[in-house]
């Protein structure tokens, strides 16, 4: 570790680690200029050339990048030609993550992640690639437990000692038994995607065509023969049956060892995974509400997700990877409680919320099922007048009952309510999300109506806040119910605007 | 629901009145590269003559409609208010959009002007909390007002600095 000014290099062990992974990622390449031969065109080399290109831009960021830690900011410089300075004042930091995937893990490495209450770009993300597990652990502490900023070493390794002292309460873990909920998650839907593609690469590039291999071809032969639907109900069967084992797989690798503790400075730590290990800490005062998320499948077997609404993390790329997940999909109750704890109230995660009427339900028909409509009207109109296949308006009119089914799930999930000083709102069908949201967390309202809802009488809150989604909606509620809501969360900020008889000025 | 008789009032404020002649500008300034098109096209293709005519006289009646009617419907929908403890604005004909932001809550005020808008005196002022999900934005607004909603503004927030991330 070099250090003038108290900037310090990642790892030099990255040196190492920087061609491993690129030439990882150029494996289908590789493979393909092995099946080549040198006689094979001109495309292959070009792409060696670019890997090994990549292969030296990655070992130039090991010797551009340095940060430093001082007692009011996180500095990180970065960049050959474009030098850059990334300055994070020290109380703006909000969450750590730190991740290790196989390759860190072998060398004893980590990347740490630091999120900051901004709403997060990519490129201002403070992201260092990689560092000793044990500067890593160190600097989560450092940053987050507001433990003395470096000085001699003695306090240091005290400090040091002290976080390593069992301070930490353990919220959950993950029994193997729920591995059940994993096929149910379909994550593995993006993997068997991403297999797919990265098999068909490696085979183009390859010039392989498994069609030739013995068993596969016969297999393959014997499916073309049989009839239509037979085919069909082997293709659903077999994707089917890989998407759940890709999917129960992933939650294997992903919450191996789950972990969720809270620790007595006012963090909450997750750590989990298999293979890839993750650990990321959240600072408590920033965690400003819980979300109970139950995507359809997971709902119909009673599993429940608990997820952070909190400033500092990345949501919206899948919660798995975006680190808010508290709890990874779980028996519903368990997922209760977790939130129960994270949050520190009970009602908002368990009582029982007000419906929004009848005039929101019907909202909710004639949306879903007047879409559906529509559709089958337009496949029966190009069936007359464009020659579209009968059965293709025929099989569209299997969407009218799946939009009812919808509708009436979506109009049954919607609820608020506001109990303990906290804002809860449900909503959704394919993912029913419950998020309670505590009033200090709210910044401000928006209060959209359209046309169609100003003629029903309701209107869609949204309590914007800084954390997690960066809203809250509480759809399709009657207008007046809208009000007092708003008015009752952040009393006073309404008042000078609201009007008793409801007439224009 | 009907039993609370409470609603939200529009804010108190409308933009300014040169905003009016500067929307129905901008918009006939779109309009007419669009006209300038047909006719350049009417001119290469003399063979449907009644056709283009035809596009040519509708796209003249839309664009009369847009340029006279949209202005003013703007004009009556486009409200804010500030008072020292909010920023309140309205927007949006079709779907109404009303937004209310603390003033204890502000992080940045950003006033700016394009160049059309110079030439009218005029000023957008938009307001920014720590959430992504509500800037709120005033269009067209008389350049001093804007300047002293501004000046209110950042004094508020200097204030106070606790921004709820």
């Amino acid at each position: 570790m070099s250090e003038t000014d108290g900037w310090r290099r990642l790892s030099g062990r990255m040196l190492v680690i920087h061609p491993i992974q690129e030439l990882l990622r150029a494996w289908p390449v590789l493979v393909g200029l092995v099946f080549a031969g040198t006689a094979g065109g001109q495309g292959s080399w070009w792409s060696l050339t670019g890997t090994i290109a990549v292969v030296a831009a990655g070992m130039l960021r090991w010797f551009t990048t340095t940060y430093r830690i001082s007692a009011e900011q996180v500095q990180v410089r970065r960049g050959l030609f474009r030098r850059q300075l990334l300055t994070v004042p020290r109380d703006r930091i909000r969450t750590v993550d730190v991740t290790a995937n196989l390759l860190h893990r072998s060398l004893g490495l980590a990347k740490v992640e630091v999120g900051t209450g901004r709403t997060d770009r990519k490129d201002e993300a403070v992201k260092l690639d990689a560092l000793h597990v044990a500067e890593a652990t160190r600097l989560r502490a450092e940053l987050l437990h507001r433990a003395p900023a470096r000085r001699d070493t003695a306090r240091e390794d005290a400090a040091r000692e002290e976080t390593a002292a069992p301070r930490e309460a353990l919220l959950a873990s993950v029994p193997a038994a729920w591995v059940r909920y994993g096929p149910f998650t379909l994550t593995g839907l993006v993997t068997v995607g991403v297999i797919a593609g990265v098999f068909g690469r490696a085979v183009n590039e390859a010039h392989l065509d498994p069609g030739r291999l013995g068993p596969v071809s016969e297999l393959l032969n014997r499916w073309e023969n049989a009839g239509l639907p037979v085919e069909i109900a082997v293709l659903v069967a077999v994707l089917v049956v890989a998407v759940a084992v890709a999917s129960t797989l992933g939650y294997v690798l992903a919450f191996y060892g789950f972990r969720l503790k809270r620790n007595a400075l006012g963090t909450v730590h997750v750590t989990r995974g298999l293979i890839t290990t993750r650990s990321i800490t959240i600072e408590e005062r920033r965690l400003h509400g819980v979300e109970i998320s139950e995507p359809l499948l997971l709902r119909a077997v009673r599993g429940a997700r608990c997820l952070a609404i909190t400033t500092g993390l990345r949501v919206g790329r899948g919660a798995e990877r975006g680190g808010s997940l508290l709890l990874p999909p779980a028996p519903r109750a368990e997922a209760e409680r977790v939130g129960t704890l994270v949050l520190g109230r009970t009602a908002p995660v368990t009582a029982p919320l007000t419906a929004h009427g009848p005039r929101a339900t019907r909202r909710r028909h004639t949306r879903a099922v007047g879409l559906a409509a529509l559709a089958v009207a337009a496949c029966l109109v190009l069936s007359w007048t464009a020659g579209l296949p009968a059965w293709v308006w025929r099989l569209s009119l299997v969407l009218l009952p799946v939009a009812a089914f919808l509708a009436w799930d979506r109009a049954r999930s919607l609820g608020h309510a506001l109990i303990e000083a906290t804002l809860v709102s449900r909503r959704g069908s394919l993912v029913r999300r419950r998020s309670a949201l505590a009033c200090e967390g709210i910044i401000g309202w928006n209060l959209r109506q359209s046309f169609f809802q100003r003629r029903a009488g309701l209107a869609t809150l949204v309590a914007t806040t800084a954390a997690g989604r960066q809203r809250i909606d509480v759809q399709d509620v009657p207008l007046g119910e809208a009000l007092r809501l708003a008015d009752e969360a952040l009393p006073g900020l309404l008042t000078p605007f609201l009007d008793a008889d409801g007439r224009d000025v | 629901m009907e039993s609370s008789e409470v609603s939200l009032r529009p804010p108190r404020h409308r933009v300014s009145r040169r905003a009016l002649a500067y929307w129905a500008v901008r918009a006939a300034a779109g309009w007419l590269v669009l006209l300038a098109a047909e006719i350049v096209w009417l001119a290469e293709d003399t063979a449907r003559l009644g056709a283009h005519v035809a596009g040519l006289v509708l796209t003249v009646v839309v664009a009369a409609a847009h340029v006279t009617v949209m202005p003013q419907w703007r004009y009556r929908v486009h409200r804010w208010e500030s008072t020292p403890e909010a920023v309140y604005t309205q927007s949006g004909w079709f779907n109404q959009e009303r937004r209310i932001a603390p003033v204890s809550r502000i992080q940045t005020v950003d006033s700016e002007r394009g160049p059309l808008e110079q030439l009218f005196r005029l000023a957008n002022v938009t307001v920014t909390t720590a959430s992504a999900a509500g800037p709120l934005k005033i269009h067209g607004l008389d350049r001093d007002t804007a300047q002293r909603l501004v000046d209110e503004l950042t004094e508020g927030t200097s204030a106070d600095r606790s921004d709820a991330t």
